[in-house]
């Protein structure tokens, strides 16, 4: 298979770039490239593997850590908003959220 | 299942709740969950997404979901997967929901509630765990939003039924049982108005029969009211829309309290890919039975449960039952009153009516109710044994209810003292009453004739008299019967 | 002058123990030689470009506040050594970039576990190191901040993505660096910078305040001048992080030093042989062939194993890595901290932006791969089918390891590369991190050790894998073939020059 402009550009919205149109070609280039170096990949039987998705668990079963519902974290607010864009009354501003 | 039908169209109407859980700190930080404190206040830096943050899973969420799982009957999985739902919105941090994708910690199970006196079933898919997003303000800014990430992070159970239900009516019932179960089993405050308790509709019309129409999605119901409103202005929409030749387009919508109406939601440019994938950064939730039966063990009597014990225990009428296990302080209540009486069938009454009343018109909850189970019990104790007749017993209630009785006495003692007072002892004395039956024969010839001539009015006025010549003491059965006697 | 940036740290740590050093002289010996290195600026012939970040105030500050702790005769093991911190651990002191223009400027309200636990052991922050941008790239020439240099040729680079921590340890600019390994980023730098580093077994480090590339593949560690200057850092930035991170494992911190002088006799060494195909230099396999014979006469035997599946980890890898990115990545989007573009005209301007404007290019190729992999109808084929893959990587892993103790084969095809030499070509450079992947993948621990020099007098490294949780044995084997060369204690020239 092979990329055409428009997966170029459907994918680049979503993922929230815009790409300037020399950009894009090179991109549809490149990616092209990476997925032919991909199709071995695709050609092997995986019949009955369970995907890995965690690493450890190919060592040992791993469960989820379930820590106790107390609530510790302090207020901290000015700190964590020192590097916000644009705040105001300690909210977080963007242009208008349209519903 | 029955089918109701509108202007010749079946309603077909599918169920997402999304239900806070009442955990003191988030799904994945610490932060506490308290609704209302100044913004981003309670948004700690995983709320926030900062940079290296990452998250760690709350007990307390997944017990919860155990409890929830037990309560509709249905399979709470053994080991089930976070996964990340990818878009970009202000109000989500990450650029990504934590939820449960393909395998959901509870699976199946079913909802049942009466609608008028029909049993009800409606079928759940599933329940998963989630992280709820935060909030964007759009007052003050002009041409900006100010997003608030307090809410971000505050766990929900997301509760997704079949398309089971028939009817905006049966939707509401159906709502309000699920709000009743979270809240029995205290896994939600069931706070509406805060959006503790959310639920979307999925509404869809189609000629019997036939396959399933295209759905429109009501968004954020948060009242009873206007979920009964929204559906059925949806579903006349839908139907008006056929009916002139429109296909349903599949869409969002919101209810509009003030004009009554909903309207399509701006879509999400390219909602539709959520880009699904386990997220790395939290292994499988492994829930193991010994947990399970652990939660069980520690968990209330269901009210579906209580209700049936009610029926086969006191032998209530199933509508009795039901309405009675609306919550868990109404039934302690019941069963306290039935302690101090032993008349299950007065007690449901009772409460049911006079109680629930009182109640109602002074808004108050059951827990401000100033007549105690056992002064209740003592008063139904005196109507089962003749000595109140129901007229003198809404007194003697009336007394209770003001804070007339002794506190120094015991339940009863305080009613009979009540009654004593009031003279309000019925007359079970048959020749006391006889002697007056027979003054008020002798005293109204012209009526007595009148009787005799046929006429019930007459007969009727008889009663009046005797009852007011006992001064409303006489057991009115025992007049009609000694009337009948002497008149026969 | 004093050559203090030539002592190992032990015995640093021992002198600074015994107060023949001071903490304060040692901070400010190499806090002169770091100034030099500032990327960006090029005033000094011999800047590297290592360092982002330095704060006199603040080293010199953590300086004697050790050096209080050494005269009171308390303090971790490591009081008043120095280190330096690659640009992808957020630190409340420095400023944190992740090598993105996306961050310039941004400051983390919290420190990196990692971070921390080296603090706690007695550490003091020289400053941050330059790195490839969010950690992708082999090559450290994505930073957004300039380019990092090869300490022992200028015009070659470190290798990447930790090539500022690299060049910093081979350049004595710090006795120390911490670096990140997602698909070869501490190995393969150390291995073109002629240094010791290792990546322990995934999960041993915490990944808290460890800016994310990749979430399943991320692992912490250190790099050095020796494998026992190694085994004393990771002791103290190993242990489970419960709190803080949920891939974190359940597994006591773990003193590496003990096993260093464990004999080798017997030891049985892997050597895969996929690893020593067509693509791999003449020069890197003579090095590595030498390194293999010392082991032998300390009584090491080699046997040959298979790891069938090497050339497939390519593909798995830039699957799986970039999906994760994709996502990992999506908190950039100029609303809570870092990058915004100016005067955006509505919400979706604003998103889309931000992101072109804050990301490189190589970071937005690796969001469109991962995208696109993850996108609706494509992930099964990709996403899915490389995790099952991955699986089977891992179980030949197992497979190998029950015929050896360790694997050992060439950390990358080649010795150092020269400057844009692969920037023009991304494909080419992923194929070159075809050895460091399969380990990568499996979440195996890995090192890369000097062997000697190759062509152009460039440093070649060996790799080492070991299996889950063995990093004392890998340590060890290390530890035992520096005891008997010397090729860990060559130095670039440029590392014994006075500082201007």
């Amino acid at each position: 298979m092979s990329l055409q402009p428009d997966d170029i550009r459907r994918i680049a919205s979503l993922a929230r770039l815009s790409l300037s149109s020399d950009q894009s070609e090179r991109m549809l280039g490149q990616l092209n490239g990476f997925f032919d170096l991909v199709e071995q990949m695709r050609a092997v039987d995986t019949q009955g593997i369970e995907p890995l998705a965690h690493p450890v668990a190919a060592m040992q079963d791993i469960a989820l850590r379930l820590r106790e519902d107390l609530a510790s974290e302090p207020n901290n607010r000015e700190a964590n908003q020192r590097s916000a864009p644009a705040v105001e009354q300690g909210l977080f501003l963007v242009p208008r959220v349209i519903e | 299942m029955s089918t109701r039908l509108v202007q010749g169209y079946e309603v077909v109407i599918g169920f997402e709740t999304h239900a806070q859980l009442s955990t003191q700190s988030k799904i994945f930080s610490r932060a506490p969950t308290a609704f209302g404190a100044e913004p981003n206040t309670q948004a700690c830096a995983v709320d926030l997404a900062l940079p290296g943050t990452l998250p760690v899973m709350n007990r307390g969420a997944v017990e919860r979901a155990i409890r929830f799982g037990l309560a509709v009957g249905a399979h709470v999985a053994e080991r089930s997967v976070f996964a990340r739902k990818n878009y970009f919105y202000p109000d989500l941090p990450k650029g990504y929901q934590i939820s449960q994708y393909e395998i959901p910690v509870v699976q199946g199970g079913t909802v049942q509630f009466y609608l008028g006196d029909e049993l009800k079933t409606v079928r759940l898919v599933r329940a998963h765990l989630e992280e709820d997003a935060g909030k964007s303000l759009h007052e003050d800014f002009v041409g900006m939003s100010g997003i608030d990430l307090n809410r971000a992070g505050t766990p929900l159970l997301e509760i997704v039924t079949e398309p089971d239900i028939r009817s905006s009516d049966e939707a509401v019932a159906y709502a309000k049982e699920l709000h009743k179960i979270v809240t029995w089993i205290g896994i939600c405050d069931g706070n509406m108005q805060e959006g503790s308790f959310r639920c979307d509709a999925n509404v869809s019309v189609r000629k019997p029969g036939q396959p399933l129409g295209t759905r429109r999605e009501i968004k954020n119901l948060n009242s009873f009211k206007f979920m009964q409103q929204a559906i059925d202005y949806e579903v006349r929409w839908q139907i008006e829309q056929i009916e002139d030749g429109h296909a349903i387009e599949q869409a969002t919508v919101l209810f509009d309290p003030d004009t009554g109406e909903t309207r399509a939601m701006r879509t999400k440019e390219d909602a539709a890919d959520y880009r699904y994938f386990p997220d790395p950064d939290l292994p499988p939730l492994m829930i193991d039975r010994e947990w399970v039966e652990d939660v069980r063990a520690h968990m209330s009597e269901l009210p579906r449960v209580m209700a049936a014990r009610l029926v086969t225990q006191y032998g209530l009428p199933d509508y009795d039952a039901t309405t009675l296990t609306q919550s868990q302080a109404m039934a302690a209540y019941f069963e306290a009153v039935v302690q101090a009486c032993q008349q299950p069938k007065l007690a449901s009454n009772w409460i049911m009516g006079e109680v629930s009343r009182r109640l109602n018109s002074g808004e108050l909850s059951l827990e401000q109710l100033p007549v105690s189970a056992s002064q209740l019990g003592a008063l139904i104790t005196r109507i089962g044994d003749n000595t109140l007749s129901n007229n003198a017993a809404k007194q003697v209630f009336d007394a209770l209810w003001t804070g007339e009785a002794s506190a120094s006495l015991s339940a009863q003692a305080q009613v009979d003292a009540l009654i004593e007072a009031k003279g309000l002892k019925q007359m079970n004395d048959s020749s006391a009453l006889e002697a007056i039956v027979d003054e008020v024969l002798a005293a109204n010839a012209d009526n007595v004739a009148q009787v005799k001539a046929g006429k019930d009015k007459a007969f009727n006025a008889l009663v009046g008299q005797v009852m007011k010549a006992s001064k409303g003491k006489a057991n009115p059965q025992q007049v009609n019967a000694v009337l009948k006697a002497r008149l026969g | 002058m004093n050559d203090l940036h030539h002592l190992s740290l032990a015995e640093m740590a021992r002198q600074l123990r015994e107060r023949r050093l001071g903490a304060v002289e040692v901070a400010t010996h190499f806090q002169q030689r770091a100034a030099q290195h500032l990327a960006g600026s090029n005033a000094h012939g011999d800047n590297t470009g290592a360092f982002l970040a330095v704060d006199a105030e603040v080293t010199q500050a953590q300086a004697q506040g050790a050096q209080a702790r050494l005269d009171a005769g308390q303090g971790g093991p490591l009081e008043g050594v120095p280190i330096a911190h690659k640009d992808i651990f957020v630190t409340r002191d420095f400023p944190t970039t992740a090598g993105s223009r996306m961050l310039e400027s941004y400051r983390s309200p919290f420190d990196a576990t990692v971070v921390n636990r080296l603090a706690q052991a007695g550490m003091v922050t020289l400053g941050k190191l330059n790195c490839d941008e969010f950690a992708m790239g082999s090559a450290n020439e994505n930073s957004a901040y300039g380019v990092s240099r090869n300490p022992w040729d200028l015009q070659r680079v470190p290798g990447g993505s930790s090539g500022g921590s690299a060049a910093a340890v081979a350049a004595g600019l710090t006795p120390a660096a911490t670096g990140t390994d997602t698909g070869g980023s501490i190995r393969q730098p150390a291995s073109f910078c002629g240094i010791t580093g290792i990546k322990p077994t995934y999960g041993r480090a915490s990944r808290y305040g460890m800016i994310a590339y990749a979430s399943s593949l991320d692992q912490a560690g250190p790099m050095a001048r020796s494998a026992e200057d190694c085994a004393l850092l990771l002791s103290a930035m190993c242990g489970p992080d419960p709190d803080r991170d949920s891939t974190s494992l359940d597994v006591p911190a773990e003193d590496f030093t003990l096993r260093l002088n464990d004999s080798l006799q017997g030891l049985r060494i892997g050597l895969p042989a996929q690893f020593w195909g067509d693509g791999l230099a003449d020069e890197v396999r003579a090095a590595i062939d030498q390194a293999l014979a010392e082991l032998k006469q300390l009584g090491a035997v080699v046997v040959p194993v298979q790891l069938p599946r090497t050339e497939l980890s390519i593909p798995v890898y830039y699957i799986l890595a970039p999906a994760e990115a994709s996502s990992n990545l999506s908190r950039f989007d100029g609303v809570k901290f870092g990058h915004r573009a100016a005067d955006p005209v509505d919400l979706l301007d604003l998103y889309r932006r931000t992101r072109s404007e804050g990301f490189g290019e190589e970071v937005q190729r690796r969001i469109m791969i991962g995208t696109y992999v993850l996108s609706h109808g494509y992930y099964d084929a990709y996403y899915l089918q490389a995790q099952k893959i991955r699986r089977m990587i891992a179980s030949d892993f197992q497979q190998a390891f029950t015929q050896c103790d360790v694997i050992a084969g060439p950390v990358a095809p080649t010795v150092a590369w020269a400057l844009g030499e692969k920037s023009a070509d991304p494909l080419a450079s992923y194929l070159a991190d075809i050895y460091t992947l399969p380990a990568s993948l499996a979440g195996l621990p890995g090192m890369s050790v000097p062997c000697g020099l190759g062509a152009g007098g460039m440093p070649v490294g060996m790799q080492l894998i070991g299996n889950y949780l063995q990093e004392s044995r890998l340590l060890n084997v290390a530890h035992q073939l520096q005891r008997q060369t010397d090729w860990h204690q060559q130095r670039p020239a440029l590392a014994s020059r006075e500082v201007a």
